[in-house]
């Protein structure tokens, strides 16, 4: 086994433990800690995959930014404490259920297409880096990137209004 | 690696995401489980784009995290919102629409 194979199997592994972890721990604050950690592993392959740049990304806007919110917010509420209701049996069975009935019926759909077999995901090539997505995107995609500023400026109005006291209203 | 590897990867990381969804009862818990099938998405993308030697995935992957970035900031101040008048982010008490 090269070094490669054996880093995309702890990766993976790795991701898919810490998910089951997001959904399983009955601690809120842990299944932050846990998502942080299937975010880190996702970025890992990234840089497998040689796309430097998004795995860069990742860390600093996933695991940097919109976790700590979310840690602020479970903080802020007071929620690490693990005496959170849980839904019955019976809707947890069918829920796991559903979840691993979808994954069968998409593999099953997925295994005999036919995919470029050939294809092997390597770490060669400089597709990733920042110069090559740099050039796409401030030439073919200049637009979406203006606009996702105003869908920024939108988000920010919009958290603060929705986000802000209730002022009692005076009747005249 | 193969890409159905890839493939097999991310779909079970979605998978996991959406029983998640359907398991949990804290709002906040399953707002991330949403997240983690964005990112299961955005693995998956930039295989593909790695298979076809076309950058143009790698861009979209870029603007699936600035929409989630968005989302996050203004699905984080509806729940503080929802808990401040509740006081709760159990999603079986925030069924109020239904009313």
């Amino acid at each position: 086994m090269h070094l490669h194979e054996i880093l995309f199997w702890f990766l993976s592994f790795m991701a898919i433990v810490c998910a089951l972890g997001v959904i399983l721990s009955r601690n809120p604050v842990k299944s932050v800690l846990f998502l942080i950690a299937t975010f880190f592993s996702i970025s890992g392959h990234y840089v497998l995959m040689n796309a430097q740049f998004l795995a860069v990304v990742n860390i600093i806007v996933y695991a940097g930014a919109i976790m700590v919110l979310f840690l602020f917010v479970i903080m802020l509420m007071n929620l690490n404490a693990d005496a959170e209701p849980q839904k019955s049996r019976l809707v947890q069975m069918a829920a796991v259920l559903s979840g691993g009935a979808l994954f069968l019926v998409i593999i099953a759909a997925l295994r005999t297409v036919d995919l470029n077999n050939k294809a092997m995901i390597t770490s060669e090539g400089d597709l990733g880096l920042i110069h090559n997505l740099g050039m796409v995107l401030f030439k073919e995609y200049v637009l979406p990137f203006e606009l996702s500023s105003v869908l920024f400026l939108a988000a920010m109005v919009g958290a603060m209004v929705i986000g802000k006291k209730e002022e009692v209203i005076q009747n005249p | 690696m193969p890409i159905q590897y890839y493939l097999f990867l991310s779909l079970a990381l979605f998978s996991i995401g959406i029983m998640g969804v359907l398991m949990r009862r804290n709002a906040i818990i399953v707002f991330m489980c949403i997240e983690l099938m964005l990112n299961a998405v955005n693995l998956l993308m930039v295989a593909f784009s790695k298979m076809y030697g076309n950058a143009d995935a790698q861009i979209f992957v870029f603007f699936i995290m600035v929409v989630a970035a968005a989302e996050v900031a203004v699905g984080l101040a509806i729940i503080v919102m929802m808990y401040r008048k509740v006081h709760s982010v159990d999603i079986n008490i925030l069924n109020r629409l239904k009313h």
